[in-house]
């Protein structure tokens, strides 16, 4: 399988990489190459294999529904560009909004 | 089935739907942190839903039954391997970059419902799946000139998406289809089907068609909130691409949103940016597997549904498939009418229930489960009817009186003075009375005998309605015909 530059312009687009057009096709080669190596695997004849989702024998944990967690919301926004913002001054000891940049679809 | 009538002739409206149903948990599907909806921004949010790097998703085992229960209750059949997988996108709303979501091995497979039509006729609509994925965060875009504000209390909350087969073909279909998965979940407990609140939402996919022609090219019609408002998402965009089509244009596949205020729908994303979600298996999550043995205890312990009781209804007592449908899709009010019922002549409970209570309710603007008047005791005013105390007219001014001073009915004809009169010799007085008067009508009513209601009303009016009707007929039939 290989890759030409159309199709990394559109894959770095949806991974939203800002790769520069004079780029694209070096990205491309070394892309197809990169592909081209795990494309070996295909050489091994899977037919009569299950797929192997884990190769220790364990399975899905699963936790009991209860409320254990939340009420962090100073640690959830410790990290929010340009910190968290209320609605009204007031609301400053209630949780918090994350501020981003407008988002219009 | 409703046609559009096109310019060129009838159009086929072809529907199928996308709900997205929040499942009624404590905690979030992959964390602990709660659902409870209203709560200050970003106070129930863990380092989970936040996606802080390094963080693992542990799957709620209560989610996971909700979606068996569900699935059971679509009568569907239930995957005993499911997968989770990211669906890749990038929004403000979802930190993680991706949702986790059900791709190729969704829990809950293919299933039917029926759905209830306006007419009375019984309706088939298929399920193609029902997958579990979590919901993203909520965005406010109209606080601020320049920025949009996150809140991520929705983060990370379970979601059922339900996903029927194109088998609608009207706006009235969706409604019915929409009403019986919100009543069959309310029934079940799975979601609260509040779409005011967001714990239910639809996307619409709409195409045209010649009748019995190829499927056509659809449009999706996202985020839909009301049932009112899909018939007329469904509606205008059926509309408007049976004349793209009439005018030689071609429908293209596209997302659309449904403009309540203007009555429109319009391009949500252009085509460059149709979404590619890039599925691939979560690597943070094995296989969900289930047992048959779990499916059957859950199957074992489902209450009667919607579907059931209706026909138990009708069955058991001998009430119309419309008014039973009436009645048993609100659990609510279901339950209502039986605690009313119990022991008693049930049509007669029907009629009360779904004349003058819903009359009241709808007056006042509450719910069943707010009703002035408790089952019991419009049960004890049936009873009063039923063993002759009070006539059928009286009865209505007593739920009027019952509704006003929430007094027990038996306690307001005493204090009131509302017995019925069987006297038979204080009904002769009024009818003599009545008969004197009226000469005129007297001698009318030998030419014209269907007078003889006008008599019956003279004498109910001059008892004050608690004449009992069977006594004041008789009598008079006697009196005028001597």
């Amino acid at each position: 399988m290989s890759l030409d530059k159309d199709a990394v312009r559109r894959i770095a687009r949806l991974a939203r990489l800002n790769v520069p057009e004079d780029e694209l096709a070096s990205v491309a080669g070394e892309l197809t190459g990169i592909l081209a190596w795990i494309e070996q695997l295909n050489e091994v004849d899977t037919g009569n294999v299950a797929p192997l989702s884990s190769v220790s024998d364990v399975t899905l944990p699963l936790r009991t529904d209860k409320v254990t967690d939340g009420g962090i919301a100073e640690r959830v926004l410790a990290n929010a560009p340009g910190g968290a913002v209320w609605l009204e001054p007031q609301d400053r000891h209630a949780g918090g909004f994350f501020a981003v940049p407008k988002v219009v679809e | 089935m409703a046609m559009i009538k096109g310019e060129t002739g009838d159009w086929e409206i072809v529907l199928g739907l996308e709900v997205h149903a929040q499942v009624v948990s404590e905690a979030k599907l992959f964390s602990g942190a709660a659902t409870a909806f209203g709560a200050d921004p970003n106070t129930q949010v863990s380092l989970v839903d936040a996606a802080m790097p390094g963080m693992l998703p542990v799957i709620n085992a209560r989610c996971v039954e909700q979606a068996v229960r569900t699935g059971l209750g679509l009568n569907a059949k239930i995957n005993l391997r499911s997968v989770f997988d990211r669906k890749n996108y990038f929004y403000a709303d979802l930190p993680q970059g991706y949702q986790i979501s059900q791709y190729k091995d969704p829990i809950v497979g293919e299933g039917e419902v029926e759905i209830d039509l306006p007419d009375g006729s019984i309706g088939r609509v298929g399920i193609e799946r029902l997958h579990l994925e979590q919901d993203a965060g909520k965005s406010l875009h109209d606080q601020h000139p320049t920025q949009t504000y996150v809140d991520l209390n929705r983060s990370g909350v379970a979601l059922m998406e339900i996903v029927s087969k194109p088998d609608m073909r009207s706006p009235d279909e969706a409604a019915a289809y929409l009403a019986k998965l919100r009543s069959i979940m309310r029934y079940l407990g799975t979601c609260d089907g509040n779409m005011d609140e967001g714990s239910m939402r639809c996307d619409v996919n709409v195409s045209v068609r010649r009748p019995g022609a190829q499927l056509g090219t659809r449009c999706e019609i996202k985020n839909v909130n009301s049932i009112r408002f899909v018939r007329q998402a469904i509606e205008v965009e059926a509309r408007r691409q049976v004349e793209i089509i009439e005018g030689g244009g071609k429908i293209d596949q596209e997302t659309r949103l449904f403009d309540p205020a203007r009555g429109e729908t319009r391009s949500l994303r252009s085509k460059e940016d149709a979404h590619d979600y890039r599925y691939f298996p979560d690597p943070d999550l094995l296989p969900l597997i289930l047992t048959p043995e779990y499916v059957a205890k859950i199957r074992a312990g489902l209450p009667e549904l919607p579907d059931a009781r209706k026909a138990r209804y009708v069955e058991r007592f001998g009430l119309s498939p419309y008014d039973a449908g009436v009645l048993v899709a609100e659990k609510d009010t279901a339950e209502f009418f039986e605690a009313v019922a119990n022991g008693r002549d049930a049509k007669q409970a029907a009629n009360w229930v779904m004349g003058d209570l819903f009359a009241m309710l709808n007056r006042r603007g509450v719910g069943i489960a707010q009703s002035p008047i408790a089952a019991t005791a419009l049960g004890k005013l049936l009873d009063l009817i039923a063993d002759g105390t009070i006539s059928g007219r009286i009865a209505k001014d007593l739920f009027v009186a019952m509704e006003e001073t929430g007094k027990d009915p038996a306690a307001l004809v005493e204090e009131r003075g509302l017995k019925q009169v069987t006297d038979t010799g204080a009904i002769e007085a009024t009818i003599k009375a009545v008969i004197d008067a009226n000469p005129g009508q007297v001698a009318a009513y030998k030419a014209k005998p269907t007078l003889f209601g006008w008599f019956v009303g003279q004498v109910m009016k001059s008892t004050g309605g608690k004449a009992n009707p069977k006594v004041v007929n008789d009598l008079l039939r006697k009196a005028l015909d001597a």
